[in-house]
């Protein structure tokens, strides 16, 4: 039930109300609700859940999370 | 797929269960509180990596399998009537009720629809001005934003002939529970991610300066799911008991504005009976008075209904974490996903129903 899924943001249309949006899910396109992610640009990815995105997700974010990860695994091999 | 694959890398899960090997000195309970959270680890076999000392519990995070069965009955009694036409998402058509489920009323003629997204139900209420539309609204905080939005359209569009029946429920007060029962050994949660993406985090502070516990906000996939369960046994071997954001890609402390404000609008704090474990104060949401001519629970009077479960189902302990699917009598004998006896079995994010699907596990942990 809460299950959510990553998506990237095709388009957007402002004047509906709620806004709504095309978004893909590795090619799979659905109209989606962008109304909680006014900020949103064509090319960003949104977390979607029933239909609605929840967030923007933050690629800067995701990479620093993953690099960290990275070096503590060069770390370890060093180690090793 | 971005932001998927990456997060199921073979190297960097190893990292990580390394780091968690070094990391641990003795015996922890870790509870991920979602059942998102507990298939993905059945699925991927991530406790089957994790070093002897650490035990991983399954929460009630799982909205289809807390959902009482007095509500079950109740949305089998309104789908039933003629007029109706009764909406909901997929995995609460299989949940059983005291006598039938909603598959078995529309196998005898009821119109139930699975539906994507509720606003699809909203669609065939504008659609349908002689039905009445109800849509079972059940989930989470997560979930708990689309139902809302569904009820402001609906008054938007002016219809009279849209209801929802509600049965959501929140995370804290089931961790306190939790948390405040004897019988608890519990000693760090990792909280529901995609909760924490509508709602933050904040709620969750009081609750591990109050029980002295970490909690870790955690993703679904092999590494965001072993990176929590690092931050939390980190925490645990020294001594500390913080609200740590893992999944900071999606989840932001204030969660989102405009999904909090929805919620707001349309629902209240409420009391909840949660399905085996029973009433928790202020665990749920109802719909506020200015929504209650949506109200399905007040709009069909469908009497009292005299609620009955299977005497051999556990499901209660299973979802306090007491015990474990295969621990069950009946598990995979006279309960099966084709013959569930309680909702863990039916509900794709069921502790039963991960144990049934990839029962591979070595059952000797």
């Amino acid at each position: 039930m809460c299950l959510a899924v990553p998506g990237k943001v095709l388009s957007i249309n402002r004047a509906t109300e709620p806004i709504m949006g095309t978004v893909s899910f590795a090619g799979v396109q659905k109209e989606i609700c962008l109304e909680w992610v006014p900020e949103v640009q064509v090319g960003n990815y949104v977390l979607v859940h029933v239909g609605f995105a929840l967030n923007t997700i933050d690629d800067q974010e995701a990479e620093e999370t993953l690099r960290l990860l990275r070096e503590m695994g060069e770390f370890d091999d060093e180690v090793r | 797929m971005k932001f998927v694959d990456e997060y199921r890398d073979r190297a960097t899960v190893e990292t990580l269960t390394t780091a968690i090997r070094s990391a641990v000195s003795r015996p922890w309970t870790i509870m991920e509180i979602c059942g998102g959270q507990t298939h993905a680890i059945v699925k991927h076999g991530i406790d089957r990596l994790l070093p002897e000392e650490i035990t991983l519990v399954h929460g009630p995070g799982c909205p289809v399998c807390v959902t009482s069965v007095e509500l079950i009955d109740r949305a089998v009694a309104i789908a039933a009537r003629k007029g109706v036409i009764f909406t909901s998402f997929g995995d609460m058509l299989r949940v059983p009720g005291s006598s039938r489920d909603l598959l078995g009323v529309k196998a005898t003629g009821g119109d139930v629809r699975i539906v994507y997204s509720p606003l699809d139900a909203v669609a065939l209420a504008a659609k349908n001005p002689d039905r009445s539309v109800v849509f079972f609204a059940v989930g989470f905080e997560t979930t708990a934003p689309a139902n809302a939005m569904a009820a402001v359209q609906a008054r938007k569009l002016g219809l009279t002939n849209f209801f929802l029946l509600t049965a959501h429920v929140l995370v804290p007060p089931a961790i306190a529970a939790i948390l405040g029962s004897p019988s608890n050994r519990v000693q760090a949660f990792l909280a529901a991610g995609h909760v924490c993406t509508v709602m933050g985090y904040e709620e969750y502070l009081p609750l591990a300066e109050r029980f002295r516990t970490p909690i870790v906000v955690t993703g679904f996939e092999p590494v965001d799911i072993l990176h929590g369960i690092l931050l939390a046994v980190r925490q645990l071997e020294e001594g500390r008991a913080d609200v740590e954001n893992q999944y900071a890609r999606v989840v932001r402390r204030e969660g989102n504005a405009g999904a909090r404000a929805v919620i707001a609008q349309v629902f209240e704090p409420s009391d909840r009976t949660w399905r085996g474990i029973g009433t928790i104060p202020m665990s749920g949401y109802r719909l506020r008075p200015a929504f209650a001519s949506m109200d399905a629970e007040q709009h069909f009077d469908v009497g009292h209904l005299e609620a009955r479960e299977s005497p051999l189902c556990i499901a209660g302990s299973v979802l306090q974490g007491i015990r474990k699917p295969h621990e069950c009598p009946a598990f995979g004998r006279e309960c099966t996903p084709e013959r569930p006896l309680g909702a863990p079995m039916v509900s794709s994010e069921g502790a039963c129903a991960a144990y049934y699907r990839y029962g591979a596990l070595n059952h000797g942990r």
